[in-house]
């Protein structure tokens, strides 16, 4: 068996939706995110069984007005979405074709896709049409990720665009910085499945533009509003991440022999294996635990409790922690600074620089 | 952040409670501020789905969106916040005094001004998008709304912008507040909860502050301080309570939505009060009047603005806006910075950690030195002080002190640990320096290279004269229908 | 590399540009050049001031800082002898001597007080105080690191005008949060090009293709890593720079990255990976170290201008913060060697340059960190060597750097991104590393 297979004990390996794999990057020196991604854990399901589940609960409100949103976009055949795709290019077309590859059957629909991608690319010319629901796919780690079919992507004259509709609202041309970024780190995800394909069916892969589109509702109506996002450094980014994850030989080297995180689950697929087991199987890999991951990570709550357990100055932050000089130990900075610990070879300067910073605290708060 | 805020976050993490990073405190705190725990639908920009507000800690005002998408429903909160916020900020504008200056007009400035508190910088920035989409709505035309809902958007509109001000403290957030004052045993990140945060400075009794910002995680025990709501409230109770409003909007149905929003509300408001407690409990700094005092002019000149019927605050800012208010910013930053290491000596002791101030002790002085011969004679008086600070400031470097206003010193020698100075500035006309103006031998000083002299920005175009670099001149705004009318849903 | 220039000498390759601008000046309000290190912009703005002041009409020229103008004057002084030149300067500005002794420089705070010069120079700052008078030419000099707003203050003062500037250096900044204007077209704390740009996308954009300072063993790979989509090449060949150095060595490891820059005109000093402090001691002494014995091996630079001794005025050290610079200056670096932040050092020219990077001995790198602007300034400041000192890591340290910048609407997207200029220029420094012998 396969070492990645063994970690993750006999269940599938957990599919990486878009959003998992613009997530892959949120902290790539993590050697445990790393290997549990890679090994297509669930770690969603393996926080809970240990007791921590990470609070990203999503409210019914935002769902309804999410989908209800995307339903209005795409109307008539995404007859809205091709009136601001006109403004946003300045294209002449009237027409417009809508192809809803979600019409197929699931097990049918990557085909599909293939197909009317590869029709497209070929024919080009003249055309323009909506892909509704694509199903694409990435290759992630040695696996065949699909990906969810929740853009659309839009082709004119053989030129393919991705449309990501977002229900956050961009006011007087502005959005929240940060979920736009994640929007465009999802397209890229895209834009790269679209251009692997063309590649595959022998086309160009720049018929796949880096030009996204972000459709998303105006000032405080449901009326929509197109922008358009460069995502080549995302697209960047992700080549980068996946070319690493292929790389997690260097990582399996170092997991002992029988390491697993299999949950062991029974027969109506409830985990058997006893919580205590798994936390000792998990906390022999490194991770590399950051605030930031409270944020963007499955397992935060359990490596946050673990670094709180070593008092770790990870738990202060990055910026924290550089400042520090790379001290790992709150206590051992905290014996620096009072002077009753020697400070190691190397550790000389920041010793020295915290004791001065103690003498200053206490001469101001005498 | 710096080595020394470091370090009080390792010391809060060990002893388990919050940790001082200041000595006085550094905003304005009001006698009688008014505190406004505003809440928002998830999903939606700025859909208010209910507020606590008030200035009496025992008097919450609860107002509540029953159905949180109902266009009229938000506008008659939007009427009813007015009703609790106008006549509390109006208050403010009848008395004034008359401020003299020199080479200008004299001009009014109110005696006080309001302040509102808000648990955190996303309620900021709710406050900010409420008032961004009621400030152009109109009392006549097309779709009416009561004629105090566009005059609480402007209002809302400048308590924002005056919030991204430093050193401004007309609308505080409760969180940024207090961590300009305390540091906490865990990150930056996680202090954005107020409850943790509060937690932290001030644990139960018998409890640490990491156990108290734990349980504050706990969304059951302490509601988040929003605008967002915890979805679990959100798919468990509220959203069956606006269901049942949908199908019966009775009395009844708002009660139960209202009851729902209370218990969200209630805590975090009785947070608010004791955040405010804890900052009064702070020696006010020395420089932080002067900044109210600026306050208090730009309150002013609102208040009069609107009395000159000016049209809302526009979307964006132009290009000779935008120019201005990025000086005006600036200028208050650099300001603000000198103004806290000024006041505290805990802010000063991080630019004596970078080596951009000292401190020490006065080992010589030569009040009488003067420099130069008869009608060109100038007073330099030369004072010695020994430190043992770490890096020390290259010759010709101007200092000031926080000790003496007014007060400015050359590096003339670094010898050591011995750095001689001239005084330069703030010595009087005499030819002897005025009493108290020379430190003394024995004297403990401090003088920093961080100085307040910035140089006055020059003028900028007229906006009609925008140059050709810079878009030409923008068209005239006229307040349009369509902004009036746009959708709220 | 222009298609256009293939083929040609850099000498022609070069002119040809520089004619296309003047040619371009009269046509358009504004014709913006785009000048990568050292490819001559000084020579531009003196050729075009000369060209201007032809047709008699007066011109203004506006820098950045003092130091700027002061070059720019003297410049121009030597070169146009024949020229009035208006040397305008706030209260308190002391000429510096190699002005001072010009007959055909005046210098005032006024422009009433400078008589009538054909040139008038002064920095963006002085010239907002003026306003009074328009002049029918302007040459704004190091146009990308001038902030939009400052445009804003003096665009009124000229009917056209030619900017130049280097857009691969640091981007200006602002000490509070800009995010309220990200996305519009006049956002005050963009560049002056950008927003120029943005209301006139019309105006031409030349390049200046070739690089007379960075030598053939520098240009390519600051080109590569900095300028990837429009690239510049070296104007001299590899036989026409050569750094000699003259006195015998020690074979000290010190010795080793010297004579390794002096041939190579790179070398990687590199220390042991550790995280440290900002100003790690071993790191700054090793920089000190290598300027003193750089001197000490009494190096002479051989170039298309002949041969000369490289004098501490003609080496400088750079670093990314001023505590840096500080610690490096506390550790005994002669007195006339310059020692600066990247921000300082734009626009700048060395012959040798040593250079601690930006990321040596961090465990997590910002955006500050990562700006690919200060390294670019670092590593292009040189006409013959540049020595980088860094602790090993930063390798690792990229690739554990997490990517979550957050984006904004209608901002034009920044190239190069930081972190893959930072992997090229390690991928050639590499090549020529020297590490210490333990």
């Amino acid at each position: 068996m396969n070492r990645l297979d063994a970690l993750r004990g006999p269940v599938s390996a957990r599919p990486h939706d878009a959003r998992a794999i613009a997530a892959l990057a949120a902290n790539p020196g993590c050697a445990r995110r790393a290997l549990l991604d890679a090994a297509g854990v669930d770690k969603d399901r393996t926080a809970r069984h240990l007791g921590v589940p990470a609070p990203f609960g999503r409210s019914q409100f935002a769902i309804t007005r999410g989908n209800a949103f995307e339903a209005l976009v795409k109307e008539n055949g995404c007859a809205g979405l091709l009136r601001l795709l006109r403004e946003l290019f300045g294209l002449a077309v009237e027409e417009v074709g809508y192809q809803d590859v979600e019409s197929v059957g699931a097990h049918l629909r990557h085909s599909h896709t293939r197909a009317l991608i590869d029709r497209a690319a070929r024919e080009g010319e003249g055309t323009a049409v909506f892909y509704d629901h694509p199903l694409l796919s990435l290759e992630i780690a040695g696996h065949t990720s699909y990906l969810e079919p929740d853009v659309v992507a839009f082709q004119l004259g053989g030129r393919f665009h991705i449309v990501e509709i977002k229900s956050f609202a961009v006011i007087d041309g502005q959005a929240a910085p940060d979920k736009v970024a994640a929007a465009a780190r999802q397209a890229a995800v895209y834009v790269l499945a679209l251009r692997t394909l063309l590649t595959d069916l022998g086309h160009d892969p720049r018929l796949a533009s880096h030009e996204a589109v972000l459709v998303c509702p105006e000032n405080f109506t449901n009326r929509p509003v197109a922008t358009s996002l460069d995502v080549r450094r995302q697209l960047a980014v992700l080549r980068r991440q996946l070319a690493r994850m292929t790389e997690v030989d260097r990582l399996l080297a170092e997991v002992p022999d029988g390491l697993t995180f299999d949950l062991a689950p029974d027969g109506d697929g409830v985990p058997t294996r006893p919580a205590r087991e798994l936390a000792e199987a998990l906390s022999r890999v490194p991770a590399r635990y950051a605030p930031d991951c409270l944020s963007t990570c499955d397992m935060c709550m359990f490596c946050r409790s673990e670094a709180r357990e070593c008092g770790s100055t990870d738990l202060l932050g990055r910026q924290v922690r550089d400042r520090l000089g790379g001290v790992s130990g709150m206590a051992e900075a905290l014996g620096m600074a009072e002077g009753v610990l020697t400070p190691a070879e190397g550790q000389e300067e920041i010793a020295l620089l915290l004791r001065t910073a103690e003498r200053l605290r206490q001469e101001c708060l005498r | 952040m710096s080595v020394l805020a470091a370090l009080a976050r390792l010391r809060a993490a060990r002893e388990g409670v919050a940790q001082p990073i200041a000595t006085v405190r550094h905003c304005h705190l009001a006698s009688r501020p008014m505190v406004l725990v505003p809440l928002k639908l998830a999903g939606e920009a700025a859909a208010p789905l209910g507020a606590v507000v008030g200035t009496d800690p025992d008097h919450p005002r609860l107002l509540v969106v029953p159905q949180p998408r109902d266009r009229d429903l938000r506008f008659s909160f939007a009427a009813e916040l007015a009703e609790v916020l106008l006549p509390y900020v109006e208050g403010f504008a009848g008395a004034t005094e008359t401020v003299e200056r020199r080479g200008g007009e004299p001009y009014e400035r109110c005696l006080d001004a309001p302040q509102i508190l808000v648990p955190n910088r996303p309620a900021v920035t709710f406050l900010g998008l409420l008032g961004r989409s009621t400030r152009f709505r109109r009392a006549d035309g097309p779709c009416p709304v009561h004629p105090s809902v566009p005059l609480l958007g402007r209002w809302l509109t400048y308590f924002a912008d005056r919030s991204h001000r430093p050193g401004s403290s007309l609308l505080l957030a409760a969180t940024e507040a207090l961590s300009t004052h305390w540091a906490t045993g865990q990150s930056a990140l996680e202090d954005a909860n107020l409850a943790a945060l509060v937690g932290w400075i001030d644990p139960p009794e018998g409890m640490s502050g990491a156990r108290a910002a734990e349980e504050a995680e706990d969304p059951l025990l302490w509601p988040p301080a929003g605008p967002a709501t915890d979805p679990g409230f959100d798919n468990e109770v509220l959203a069956p309570a606006v269901r049942a409003y949908e199908e019966a909007p009775s009395g009844h149905a708002v009660e139960r939505v209202a009851q729902a929003l209370r218990t969200q509300l209630e805590p975090t408001w009785r947070l608010m009060w004791r955040a405010a407690g804890l900052l009064r409990a702070l020696p006010e700094g020395g420089r932080v009047g002067e900044r109210w005092e600026a306050d208090r002019g730009s309150f002013t000149r609102f208040v009069e603005r609107l009395a000159e019927n000016g049209p809302p605050q526009a979307r964006r800012d132009g290009a000779v806006g935008a120019a201005a208010r990025l000086a005006g910013l600036e200028r208050a930053q650099a300001g603000y910075e000198v103004q806290r290491a000024y006041d505290d000596p805990l802010i000063m002791a991080e630019y004596r950690l970078t080596g951009e101030a000292f401190a020490g002790t006065v080992t010589a002085a030569d009040p009488g030195h003067a420099e130069g011969e008869g009608r060109s004679r100038k007073l330099r008086p030369l004072v010695t002080v020994k430190t043992a600070d770490p890096v020390q400031p290259a010759p010709g470097t101007v200092l000031g002190s926080p000790d003496r206003r007014g007060h400015a010193a050359e590096v003339v020698e670094v010898a050591g640990d011995e750095i001689t100075l001239k005084i330069v500035k703030g010595m009087g006309r005499g030819r002897t320096p005025a009493p108290g103006s020379v430190p003394e031998p024995g004297e403990r000083v401090t003088y920093t290279s961080l100085t307040g002299d910035f140089p006055s920005s020059p003028a900028l175009p007229d906006p009609e004269l925008t140059p050709w670099t810079h878009g030409g001149p923008p068209e005239e705004y006229v307040p349009g229908d369509e902004e009036a009318r746009e959708e709220w849903a | 590399m222009n298609d256009e220039g293939r083929g040609m000498t850099p000498q022609r390759e070069a002119a040809a540009v520089v004619d296309a601008v003047l040619a371009d000046l009269p046509r358009h309000r504004g014709v913006v050049v785009d000048s990568p290190p050292g490819a001559g912009k000084s020579t531009l703005v003196v050729r075009a001031a000369g060209h201007i002041a032809e047709t008699g009409e007066p011109l203004m020229i506006v820098a950045q800082t003092n130091e700027q103008v002061d070059d720019l004057v003297e410049r121009l002084a030597t070169e146009r002898p024949d020229l009035p030149i208006g040397r305008l300067a706030a209260s308190g500005y002391v000429a510096p001597g190699r002005i001072q002794a010009r007959p055909n420089v005046s210098v005032a705070g006024r422009v009433a007080d400078l008589g009538d010069p054909a040139v008038v120079i002064a920095t963006a700052d002085k010239w907002a105080w003026v306003g009074d008078r328009t002049w029918p030419w302007a040459i704004v000099d190091e146009a990308y690191q001038m902030r939009s707003d400052k445009l804003l203050r003096i665009a009124s003062l000229f009917e056209r005008s030619l900017f130049v500037g280097d857009p691969g250096q640091l981007d200006p900044f602002s000490i509070v949060d800009g995010e309220r204007w990200a996305g519009l077209s006049w956002d005050p704390v963009q560049s002056a090009v950008s927003v120029l740009l943005r209301h006139n996308p019309g105006l031409p954009v030349h390049r200046l293709p070739v690089s007379w300072r960075l030598p053939a063993t520098a240009a390519p790979v600051v080109s590569e890593a900095f300028y990837p989509f429009t690239g510049f090449r070296a104007g001299t060949g590899p036989a026409d720079r050569a750094l000699e150095l003259t006195a015998g060595g020690m074979r000290t490891c010190y010795d080793r990255a010297l004579e390794e820059a002096a041939s190579a005109g790179w070398a990687l000093y590199e220390l042991p990976s550790r995280h440290t402090v900002r100003t790690d001691a071993e790191a700054v002494r090793a920089v000190a170290v290598l300027a003193v014995r750089l001197l000490q091996r009494a190096p002479v630079a051989h170039s298309e201008r002949g041969s000369h001794r490289v004098t501490p005025d003609r080496i400088a050290v750079g670093a990314a913060h001023r505590d840096q610079v500080a610690a490096i200056r506390a550790a005994g670096v002669p007195e006339e060697i310059t020692v600066d932040t990247a921000n300082r050092l734009q626009g700048r020219e060395y012959d040798v340059t040593i250079v601690l990077h930006p990321l040596s001995g961090r465990r997590d790198a910002t955006a500050f960190h990562l700006e690919s602007g200060r390294l670019c300034v670092l590593t292009s400041r040189h006409r013959h060597a540049c020595v980088v000192v860094a602790r090993a890591g930063i390798p690792e340290l990229l690739d554990a750097h997490p990517s979550a910048e957050p984006m904004r609407l209608g901002v034009p997207v920044r190239f190069p991104d930081g972190w893959e200029a930072n992997q090229a220029v390690l991928a050639h420094l590499a090549k020529h590393r020297v590490t210490p012998l333990l």
